[in-house]
């Protein structure tokens, strides 16, 4: 067997991937199902010589990585369901402050402590609205562990990239299930590095001026610029304002510089889309279920496919409306009640064709339950 | 010295009120770090909310202004990802001790060397003077009309007992001595904490009849004595002044570093 072919945990899947990525520094706080990631950067981060911290808390462990990539290093958190809601506070920082930095949410059910050891995905909406205020923000997700290793680099990649920070929502059965992996070879997935500023010590830098492109060049802290980081509105050089239209300014390029490079950031995978009538949208471990659903009825000669998400936040509108195009009917299939269907309703043309096919009993959904529920979608009795 | 070589003059004015001690602390800060000679980039400011944590910009040092009760936990990822950088976390007693009692206590447990302030004026400030945990009992404050039913922590004896190596306590009266301390505070290899009494005239001073800034600056003359003085005996109100706590002990990023060694087999 080739040495970077792996039998591991999606979890063990996630922690090499960010390691791949050029992980620097890593505070996570013990929480079910998401521990395995910590467990695993224990041992990695400091045999690379890099830092690995357990915090207090999960509060502590968000904010300890925004200081973390303050002084130049890539970064990265992961937790469960009651561990992200106490993580809301400084995601809205890290977003405020346009700090990279990566959490990973293996969702588990809820609400409250609800059922740790079980699959759900029900924080989907939490993910993008859980801070307050109004912002943008990117999650994505996965079905598989090669998806999972993938996604996670291209979480540090946006992170660099935008400055933002970048939400992994993958979820128990994904975390916990063993499969193969093939860690890929060095250099195979482009790796994107901060960008620092070239302007010289002593003269001004604006750590808060975008470039034309709308990227905005760092400095390190300890390195030639001194500047002023803040959750409060601040102008170019990071001094805290409440002049109205640099408030308005600074909120319109968070969410613009998300939004307006949507197409970017949308990574997915489509089978059998090309003739489908019946069009299921799915992601995470439910997208398996329903992949294996779509193959069965295939055989059966009905003219079904699968869009599978990969990015979830922001939600790829375009590329939901031009897969839908020709259905009649499109199924949503996750494991809440229904977060991401609303967002599919508001995508495409028709929202009355737009149906959920959902379980929300912390079980796996299985490709019986939604062939099941097709049939009485399609009008084909129980 | 010049101080001026220390501020960001786009940040002045800044929005204390008149007679509020922070300014004293500010300035004993800078004078501190200027006797140490410490290069501006090499020194970092975290904070957190409140008065007390506008600090941070008002200085040309690298400066983090972050959640209320967080600064610590910031700047622990600020220092044991760059450990070289000076690192001065200063706190009101509601951020540092209240919302942020937990990552307080867990800062001096590890023994990382981030020097915490804690600028104790008994009150929330910047809400508008509501009783705090360093309040006490029988205060006034807008949240205790009647009269504060909480007992307060003694910050010395807390910072002690989560394993502080260094602990000071001063007010912004004595401004000599807590230059000194924070000298000491800053050259110490480990967490410290440095409590400074400082005054809020404004809300705490007018709710609790403690007359103006001066009467309060004299308060803390009064009201305090350094440790061991027998006047303490005889009135055990008296508040100590002094090195509580200035011992050696390993400080974690040096720790980390010894784990990296075996990690790595080097």
């Amino acid at each position: 067997m080739p040495k970077n072919m792996l039998f591991v945990q999606g979890n063990e899947a996630c922690a090499l991937g960010a390691m791949y990525a050029g992980l620097d520094f890593y505070a996570g706080y013990p929480i079910t199902p998401s521990t395995e990631i910590a467990e695993t950067l224990a041992v990695k981060l400091p045999a690379a010589g890099k830092t690995f911290i357990q915090m207090e808390d999960e509060i502590s462990s968000m904010c300890a990585i925004i200081g973390a990539s303050l002084t130049g290093n890539k970064v990265m958190t992961a937790t469960s369901g009651p561990g992200f809601s106490l993580m809301q506070e400084s995601l809205g920082y890290a977003v405020m402050a346009e700090i990279p930095c990566v959490i990973v949410n293996v969702q588990r059910g809820g609400p409250s402590t609800g059922n740790p050891t079980h699959v759900s995905q029900g924080d989907v909406n939490q993910a993008r609205w859980g801070t307050h205020g109004d912002h943008s923000i990117v999650a994505l997700t996965a079905s598989n562990h090669q998806d999972v290793f993938r996604m996670t680099v291209e979480a540090f990649n946006i992170a660099e990239t935008y400055r933002t920070p970048v939400i992994l929502l993958f979820d128990e059965t994904v975390g916990h299930m063993r499969e193969k992996l093939i860690v890929p070879k060095d250099g195979s997935i482009p790796l994107v590095q901060r960008l620092r500023t070239r302007v010289k010590e002593g003269v001004n830098y604006h750590p808060y001026l975008p470039r034309e492109d709308g990227r905005l060049p760092m400095s390190d802290f300890g390195g030639s610029h001194r500047f002023n980081v803040t959750g409060l509105y601040h102008d170019m050089w990071g001094f805290p304002t409440d002049k109205p239209e640099v408030v308005q300014e600074l909120l319109k390029h968070l969410i613009d510089k998300i939004e307006n490079n949507a197409h970017k950031i949308t990574f997915n995978r489509s089978y059998y889309l090309e003739d489908a009538r019946t069009v299921l949208i799915s992601y995470g471990s439910a997208a398996r279920s329903a992949l294996s659903a779509v193959e069965q009825l295939r055989k059966r000669g009905q003219r079904i496919g699968l869009l599978e998400l990969n990015t979830i936040w922001p939600f790829p509108t375009q590329l939901v409306r031009e897969s839908t195009r020709n259905a009649n009917l499109i199924g949503v299939v996750e494991m809440n009640v229904g977060q991401l269907t609303q967002a599919v309703k508001l995508a495409v043309g028709k929202p009355k064709k737009v149906n959920l096919i959902n379980r929300v009993d912390c079980q796996m959904i299985t490709d019986k339950d939604i062939k099941q529920i097709l049939r009485v979608l399609q009008g084909r009795g129980v | 010295m010049d101080v001026k070589h220390y501020l960001r003059e786009r940040f002045f004015p800044h929005l204390w009120c008149p007679g509020c001690g922070h300014g004293i602390v500010l300035n004993a800060l800078i004078r501190a770090v200027d006797e140490l000679q410490i290069k501006k980039k090499e020194m970092v400011m975290v904070s957190g909310i409140g008065c007390s944590s506008r600090i941070s910009g008002y200085v040309d040092f690298h400066s983090l202004h972050t959640l209320h009760g967080r600064a610590l936990a910031f700047a622990t990822g600020v220092k044991l990802s760059k450990p070289s950088l000076n690192v001065i976390v200063p706190m009101g007693d509601g951020d540092a001790l209240a919302i942020g009692g937990n990552h307080f206590i867990h800062a001096a447990r590890r023994n990382i060397n981030i020097t915490a302030l804690v600028m104790n004026n008994r009150t929330y400030g910047m809400t508008g003077g509501q009783y705090s945990p360093l309040s006490g009992l029988g205060i006034k404050a807008t949240t205790a009309p009647y009269a504060s039913i909480d007992r307060e922590f003694d910050t010395v004896e807390l910072a002690t007992a989560a394993g502080a190596t260094f602990v000071a306590r001063s007010t912004v009266y004595h401004v000599k001595q807590l230059q000194d301390f924070l000298k000491k505070a800053i050259q110490h290899n480990g967490f410290s904490m440095v409590e400074i009494l400082t005054q809020c005239p404004t809300y705490f001073g007018r709710k609790n009849k403690k007359g103006s800034a001066v009467d309060m600056l004299q308060s803390f003359k009064d009201g305090t004595v350094p440790i061991g003085s027998e006047k303490k005996l005889e009135n055990p109100e008296l508040i100590e002044r002094g090195i509580f706590v200035d011992k050696e002990l390993p400080e974690y990023c040096e720790a980390y570093e010894k784990l990296v060694e075996i990690a790595t087999g080097k």
